[in-house]
């Protein structure tokens, strides 16, 4: 089973939920998909035993080959080509990678050059398997990190994957293709407005779902109420408290320190697997 | 006109509740909530909505099932993945480049125009505020940032206004770089945790990569007392000016339930620390003029 684990608010405890779970667990494997801001290695403490390079195709033109006849401009959408006075202009940061340009030149004058956008890097903990992206600085598009990241799923254990917050194309590629989604959220207005959000994005998507109320006694009910008015299952509540909040700073997973929450998050996975087993 | 934008790298570190602060502070000012994907400063302005606009951006394959043979010629050229065995396309993997549409050889796909989201101009009772909503699970949350900011720029100019607030997004990547483009100030608010200033740094290096001058709140500030003590450290060796640190205080979720600003909460440390640290933005920043 692939869990992910997602929330429209940032800073709501997914990473805490997704270290922990995966800590409780054991024999799984983590997947820090939020390339854009990974933490999961400051909890596992990971070696890492390999590290690649990301990379998007991005076109160069061979002006020797080039007659300036403006069909690359047609093709792509993403205004990346310009061709002014018969000569084409690439803007790589507006590039996508579809690699339309290339195939379409009729004279065959664009090839595609590498360039490197994020890194990936394997390592382990123990029984557990970490792989996490980072997209390098000063880059804007994360999925094709999240997508690089993914590629390393092992359907043979139980996978847990650490989603970036909020409800457009990084969230959807995260969350996409796995079986269970966590929402994580705080009971505040500012909590619940953006679970609202998070519940659209993954309902649209069509994947069975649940939420964890993390600081649980701040803030106020209305996210038990509406959770129970839209019959979604409160999986766990996590109650807010100093000693939680310092553990988390300095680094160090809840378990490691209240080690009575091991059990509590076996028992999430086990309403998961209910769930997933006898759905609605 | 000066330009101010709030982030954070890692999410949750209270750039709200700050962005709210300052509409609250600051006079003639218009505010731009950037955060498109998750926005949540109209819950703290009150807000009423003046004027909403479509927007419309970029575009999403679709199959014309009388028209295909099955060639497969849409599936070979995708690098999305998002051609389905029966050459429909799944619209959630589409990136709208158009290729299997050029590539078709009955014509059979076409490229429809998406509608990605609102973009609201609303009236609080600090002034006016635009904010957005893109639309579920779409793409070019940048884009819609940079409209978010040009409409807050032509209230600004019309007006007169001095200031323009904008509360950014999470993270570094589209919607944060569009967010801090050419601003006048970034204030950077990190929480002391490990994971805050890991997240920090990397936004950081971003305003540098973008050459935008950066400044630091830390909020929360006595949940630990140690990882504060580093984080001064760091700004300090990076040349970087800490404008205050916030003391964690439970009135401030108080005050989101209550849909006010901490400023206007009740009289709290929150507040004082925040009525200072405007002070210093204004100082600064009145310096450059």
């Amino acid at each position: 089973m692939i869990i992910s684990i997602a929330s429209g608010k940032g800073g709501t405890g997914k990473t805490t939920v997704a270290v922990n779970l995966a800590l409780s667990l054991g024999d799984v494997q983590l997947l820090d998909c939020d390339v854009e801001e990974p933490n999961c290695h400051i909890f596992i403490k990971p070696v890492f035993e390999s590290r690649h390079a990301v990379f998007i195709p991005v076109p160069v033109v061979n002006q020797n080959k080039c007659d300036g006849c403006g069909r690359c401009q047609e093709v792509c959408l993403y205004n990346a080509v310009a061709v002014v006075k018969k000569e084409v202009l690439i803007f790589p940061e507006l590039c996508h990678g579809c690699g339309s340009c290339t195939y379409f030149c009729p004279h065959r004058a664009i090839e595609e050059e590498k360039k490197e956008i994020g890194v990936i890097e394997i390592g382990k903990n123990g029984e557990i398997q970490f792989v996490h992206g980072k997209l390098n600085v000063g880059m804007m598009m994360s999925p094709p990190v999240i997508r690089a990241v993914k590629k390393h799923i092992n359907k043979k254990k139980t996978v847990i994957i650490d989603a970036p917050p909020g409800t457009s194309c990084p969230v959807i590629t995260a969350i996409k293709d796995t079986d269970f989604v966590i929402l994580v959220t705080e009971p505040t207005p500012f909590g619940l407005n953006d679970l609202l959000l998070a519940v659209e994005v993954v309902r649209k998507l069509g994947i069975s779902f649940g939420v964890i109320i993390n600081r649980s006694g701040l803030g106020n009910k209305k996210t038990d109420e509406y959770c129970a008015g839209e019959n979604i299952p409160i999986l766990m509540r996590i109650p807010f408290s100093k000693k939680i909040a310092g553990i988390y700073s300095r680094g160090d997973p809840i378990i490691k320190a209240l080690p009575e929450y091991i059990k509590e998050f076996r028992e999430l996975y086990k309403k998961i697997e209910q769930i997933k087993v006898s759905p609605g | 006109m000066k330009q101010i934008v709030i982030i954070s790298g890692k999410g949750g570190t209270g750039k709200t509740i700050i962005a709210g602060a300052f509409a609250a502070l600051a006079r003639d000012k218009v505010m731009a909530d950037c955060d498109v994907d998750a926005a949540d400063l109209h819950l703290i302005l009150n807000t009423e909505i003046k004027e909403s606009h479509i927007f419309k951006s970029g575009v999403t394959a679709y199959t014309y099932k009388k028209r295909c043979e099955g060639c497969g010629v849409c599936k070979k050229v995708c690098r999305f993945n998002a051609v389905r065995e029966d050459f429909t396309i799944d619209p959630v993997s589409c990136e709208g480049c158009g290729f299997c549409s050029f590539a078709c050889p009955q014509n059979a796909i076409e490229m429809r125009t998406n509608n990605s989201g609102e973009l609201f101009i609303s009236e609080t009772r600090f002034g006016p505020l635009v904010h957005a909503r893109l639309g579920i699970a779409e793409e070019n949350s940048g884009k819609l940032v940079s409209l978010v900011r040009q409409k807050a720029k032509e209230i600004a100019k019309e007006k007169n206004y001095k200031w323009i607030i904008i509360d950014g997004s999470p993270g570094i990547g589209c919607p944060v770089i569009a967010s801090i483009t050419g601003v006048d100030c970034a204030v950077i608010v990190i929480e002391p945790t490990l994971s805050g200033l890991h997240d920090a740094k990397r936004v950081i290096g971003v305003t540098e990569h973008f050459k935008v001058p950066a400044k630091i709140i830390i909020n929360k500030y006595d949940l630990n007392c140690d990882m504060t003590e580093k984080i001064e450290c760091w700004s300090k060796d990076k040349n970087i000016q800490v404008l205050g640190k916030i003391i964690f205080d439970k009135a401030v979720v108080k005050s989101i339930v209550e849909g006010k600003t901490i400023i206007e909460y009740s009289n709290n440390k929150v507040a004082n620390t925040l009525c200072t640290i405007w002070g210093l933005i204004e100082e600064e920043l009145e310096k450059e003029d």
